[in-house]
């Protein structure tokens, strides 16, 4: 770890004036960048403590959408009753997520911005097209059973590992930003996170020294019925291999809506449209179901060792779909 | 009785109020922080060090490189799997392999300087995994340290195959994997002129003393190692590795006391690991299930033969498990540029009978016979490799409790016959066995004149219960509660004990105690007769035995504290010895056995894998205390789920360097993955095997864990998975 400064600013505009500054980094629980900065994958030169500048509350708002504190704390968030009834998806996701001492640190908008867990990434000894910029990837031909399979690029096949955020794909989340000047902006879920293409260092849309505020979660119906598959190697405290989140509503037993979204398998929350298309309007069956779950891997790129995924994210999805429907 | 029972380890509160104090934790005055620095390539020559920035940085004291590194001997003759002392030349031949040590005033100014050192390489040709030299593969140079030979058959083990009317051929697999202790690797070397001090984590303070003091050419006599706790080890702590080596060269370098702790990803390069195996396995077998021919041969991973040797002894659990005639078993190595590996809990058995155990329940299969019925049909009542009868061998036993309480009758035949809802359950078993081993220890009993007793051995605790089981063997000799026994271990001044491995310290270190303990006690008796004068005239001593701090005769008693008084002492010193007969003198085989059980669950639908029961039946001899033996059980059984579903260490092919050194990747079982455990110990004395009548029980509980769960796997899924671990990839077929 390199040495630095540890500025804790009064107020939000101060965090903000300080936000752009070259080596400047925000730090909510501190759980993932201290971790990197331990290991040198990141290094801070100035950390900014953002505790108390933004919202750690969980509410709801007058037209019923959920409202989440970028500071409130993951384990908040998992245990609140109203998310735990309406959008049960979103509880589940984070509850299987890293361990109770973690989800008591993390919060919402540092699992947001979680770097992945490629082992390539986070080792100074090995090149990395994420960490500097056009020094190679390593990953693709090398250990990638846990690397991703859809938008992906020849640069860079790394996943984004958190939960929470395969969850809200599935729901139509948004995302409060405060800009430094003070200029706020309401970004939709899906497009905040950017694909690796020929620059994977550049992972999300956020502007230098932009903050996430808050996140914004519509009620629906189909999130009231949604759920949380984790398919990991290990029963806790792991990763997933890959996850699935299933938002369901089904009427006189015709899919009225539906989305998914799936973890483990690209460099973002990964939204399947053509799954979602091929149930719309179908009945909710076994065999709708099964059907429309092999599109699954339309359009993956594999590995050697992470081809299994394709048949993986199959099998998750039906079973987020029996879940869901049950 | 106080050996045998269930009471709680003596330093159990100490370690969980902080209060135990570990290699890393002790104050020396003046103490200085030394990193390594470690190369990231797998191979080829150390072209310069640009050192400039780091010498630079504030604390640094000094940098050591092989340009300036003290150069260190081997002719002392090092004790040791690993003889190649780091840092003596530019030549780098493993991924990790260390180069330089950084000192500095502070933890953080020398891991920030060791961050900012710069090697340049010349690149060299790299053969960095087993899989593309097996065609490269040697024979062992130095197996078992010469005791045996790396091949061994009996009978016509090829043509019985050839005539055999059921055969099976298959070939297992089994990935490097590393110890991870939860306490690293750590080390504070202290020089006061010739003089070595070293607090270090080890599993042998012996082995760590002969070897330090070799590396430096100095006596033994003037190396201490200190070592009261270790917070495990597994084998990573048996041999004495670079890290324990090159701080002392920095204390000597900066003339400070220097501390060095690794770091969790450098465990996974500098303290030897379990090499992967290649094994393949031909059984030919009568109809009615008697095995006529077994062949067993293993190959494993080594590093460049510059480091030493180390093989992993995959075959010779085969040649002693089963009755068969005709058999065959190699041994042989591929040399790879990784670091060298080493003993990892049940080094050869685990992986051996994962491949032999595995092979047995594909027998089964092809017969339609219940895998128990096969292994009884088989059984070895003497043993057939050594041509010896067993000191004890109560393995039917183990397999017939280990059914009932499993609940092995309600098993169908058919795989993919049983289900729960979205799960296929699945039930394996397997025969687990472990060599029982003793090697030649000493023990020191002092008795004091308050009738208290002091046992004093140079061994250590690896966090088994050495300290409580020594106490509980002691106090009964004595006749004394065990509060008013002492023990002291973990310091090479005590009288010398052999490495806790091998699952030996109760059978090494306890005779050693009973020895001394014996001794002790016909001292004291001595004493009081010629004490008494008249009134014990002509009395035996097996007439008297000792009590509460007294000697009791026919009639009456004299306390120690009287006869130590008459002579104007405190204490009374008395150095017992044990060790094993020789290799001529064995007239039994000796071994540990034990029947395993396993109940899996497969999601059916993303192939998941969870272990729902675990049952395991011993005979491991006799049962020094009843809690920390079951804690050995139950803690062995988890690191055999572990091996079995969890556990690979990931090489880069392209640098030879590893993928997942940290313990969020490399994951090994959390509670979740561990269902509740029933681990039984049969009632057992075998004193035939050692005076202690133990068989050890460190090792055999993992022995047999990785096969029966893989044959639960099969027996749920009807996949058959050779390659370990098994993952949840291998069920979506
Ligand atoms: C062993 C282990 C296992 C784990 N397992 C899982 C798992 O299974 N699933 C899972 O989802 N997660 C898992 N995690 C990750 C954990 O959830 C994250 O570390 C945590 O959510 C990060 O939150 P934090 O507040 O500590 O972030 P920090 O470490 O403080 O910050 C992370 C990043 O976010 C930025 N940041 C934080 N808040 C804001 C904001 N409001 N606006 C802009 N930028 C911000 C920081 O600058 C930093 O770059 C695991 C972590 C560990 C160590």
């Amino acid at each position: 770890m390199e040495g630095f400064t540890l500025a804790q600013p009064r107020s939000l505009d101060d965090a903000l004036a300080a936000g752009p500054q070259a080596g400047a980094k925000y730090i909510a629980g501190g759980t993932d960048l201290m971790q990197l900065a331990k290991d040198n994958v990141e290094t801070p030169h100035h950390l900014i403590d953002i505790e108390g500048l933004l919202p750690d509350t969980i509410s709801t708002a007058t037209d019923g959408s959920l409202q989440l504190g970028a500071l409130a704390r993951m384990v908040e968030v998992a245990t609140h009753a109203d998310v735990r009834s309406s959008w049960p998806a979103l509880s589940e996701a984070l509850l299987l997520s890293a361990s109770p001492q973690i989800r008591n640190m993390g919060t919402v908008g540092g699992n947001l911005l979680q770097r992945t867990r490629c082992g390539y990434f986070r080792d100074v000894g090995f090149s990395c097209n994420k960490r500097s910029p056009g020094s190679g990837c390593p990953a693709i031909p090398g250990e990638s059973r846990g690397l991703g399979v859809l938008g992906v690029s020849d640069h860079c096949i790394a996943t984004h590992p958190s939960d929470m955020p395969v969850a809200l794909m599935a729901m139509d989340a948004s995302l409060q930003l405060v800009s430094p000047g003070g200029g706020t902006r309401l970004v939709p879920f899906a497009e905040f996170y950017r694909l690796p293409g020929s620059t994977p260092e550049i992972e999300t849309n956020l502007l230098p020294g932009e903050l996430i505020v808050a996140v914004v979660v519509p009620r629906s119906a189909s999130a009231r019925r949604s759920r949380y598959v984790k398919v990991r190697d290990r029963a806790s405290f792991e990763f997933a291999v890959v996850s699935a989140a299933v938002a369901l509503e089904v009427t006189d037993g015709t899919v009225r809506n539906v989305r998914i979204a799936m973890g483990g398998v690209a460099p973002r929350p990964w939204r399947l449209s053509q799954v979602e298309a091929a149930l719309q309007g179908r009945p909710a069956t076994p065999e709708s179901f099964q059907e429309a779950a092999s599109l699954a891997g339309e359009g993956a790129v594999t590995t050697k060792d992470n081809a299994f995924k394709v048949k993986l994210m199959e099998r998750a999805i039906l079973r987020g779909l029996q879940l869901a429907s049950a | 009785m106080i050996t045998g029972q269930p009471i709680d380890r003596r330093d159990g509160r100490q370690k969980v109020t902080g209060a135990a104090t570990y290699a890393a934790e002790f104050a020396i005055p003046a103490t200085v922080h030394a990193v390594l620095v470690q190369s990231t390539i797998a191979a080829g020559q150390i072209a310069g060090f640009d050192l400039a920035v780091a010498q630079g940085m504030p604390g640094v004291l000094a940098i050591i490189t092989p340009d300036n590194a003290p150069k260190l001997s081997t002719k002392g003759g090092v004790p040791q799997a690993i003889t190649q002392p780091a840092l003596q030349d530019l030549e780098v031949i493993y991924n990790g392999q260390h180069v330089a040590i950084v000192v500095a005033e502070t933890l953080e100014r020398a891991q920030a300087a060791a961050a900012a050192v710069k090697l340049r390489y010349t690149e060299g040709e790299a053969q960095t995994t087993m899989e593309g030299a097996l065609d490269q593969a040697y024979v062992p140079k130095n197996f078992r340290n010469g005791q045996r030979k790396p091949d061994s058959s009996r009978g016509d083990p090829a043509g019985s195959f050839a005539a055999a009317p059921v055969r099976i051929r298959a070939t297992y697999t089994t990935p490097n994997e590393h110890h991870n202790p939860m306490e690293p690797h750590a080390t504070i070397a202290a020089w006061d002129g010739d003089r070595l001090t070293v607090w270090t984590s080890t599993q042998g303070i012996s082995g760590a003393q002969a070897t330090l003091a070799g590396m430096f050419g100095i006596e033994k006599a003037n190396v201490r190692v200190i070592c009261p706790f270790v917070g495990g080890g597994f084998g990573s702590k048996g041999s004495t590795w670079p890290p324990a080596t090159l701080a002392a060269m920095a204390a000597r370098v900066v003339k400070r006391p220097v501390k060095l702790v690794l770091s969790r990803a450098q465990m996974f390069t500098s303290n030897g690991f379990r090499p992967m195996t290649v094994q393949k396995i031909a059984i030919g077998v009568a109809n009615d299930g008697t095995l006529l021919s077994v062949r067993h041969d293993g190959i494993s991973q080594m590093s460049m033969p510059k480091l030493g040797e180390f093989v992993e002894p995959v075959a010779l659990a085969t040649e002693m498990l089963y009755a068969c005639p005709n058999l065959a078993v190699t041994h042989r190595l591929v040399g790879v540029n990784q670091g060298l590996p080493t003993y990892m809990r049940a080094p050869g058995e685990a992986p051996g009978v994962f491949a032999i155990e595995s092979a047995m329940d594909e027998v089964a299969v092809a017969l339609k016979m219940d895998p128990i019925v096969l292994r009884l049909k088989n059984y070895a009542e003497t043993d057939p490799h050594e041509n010896l009868p067993f000191s004890s061998k109560r393995l039917r036993e183990c397999y017939e409790q280990g059914a009932a309480e499993f609940g092995w009758a309600r098993r169908t035949l058919e795989p993919r016959s049983m289900r729960d809802g979205d799960w296929l359950v699945g039930m394996g078993m397997a025969t687990s066995t472990y060599p029982t081993n003793q090697s030649p220890a000493s023990a020191r009993i002092r008795l004091m004149a308050n009738g208290n007793v002091v046992v004093q051995s140079g061994t250590q605790d690896l966090g088994t219960g050495t300290y409580t089981v020594m106490a509980q063997l002691a106090a009964d000799e004595f006749g004394l509660p065990i509060e008013r026994v002492r023990v002291e271990l973990g310091d090479s001044r005590l009288p010398s004990a052999p490495v806790s491995g091998g699952s030996q310290t109760v059978a090494s270190v306890g005779s050693a105690v009973l020895a001394a303990c014996k001794l002790a006690r016909d001292h004291a008796i001595a004493m009081a007769i010629s004490d008494a004068g008249d009134r014990w005239a002509g009395a035996k001593p097996a007439d008297f035995h000792l009590e509460n701090g007294a000697v009791v005769g026919p009639p009456g008693r004299m306390t120690l504290g009287e006869m130590m008084a008459r002579r104007n002492v405190e204490s009374v010193d008395v150095q017992g010895d044990a060790k094993p007969p020789g290799k001529d003198d064995k007239t039994h085989s000796l071994h540990a056995f034990g029947a395993q059980f396993a109940e899996v669950r497969v999601d059916s639908l993303t192939g998941e894998i969870r272990v729902s029961r675990l049952v395991g039946v011993f005979d491991g001899g006799r049962v020094l205390n009843a809690k920390t033996a079951h804690s050995q059980l139950i803690g062995g059984m988890t690191f055999g789920v572990g091996m079995a579903l969890l556990e690979e260490t990931l090489v880069d092919e392209a640098t030879g360097r590893i993928v997942n050194a940290n313990i969020s990747e490399y994951v090994v079982p959390v509670n979740a993955d561990i269902p509740v455990i029933t681990a039984k110990l049969l009632e057992a004395d075998d004193r035939v095997a050692n005076p202690v009548g133990a068989k050890g029980l460190g090792e055999l509980p993992m022995v047999g864990m990785a096969a029966a769960i893989a044959n639960a796997v099969f027996h749920a899924t009807g996949i058959r998975v050779r390659d370990l671990p098994i993952r949840l990839d291998d069920m979506l077929a």
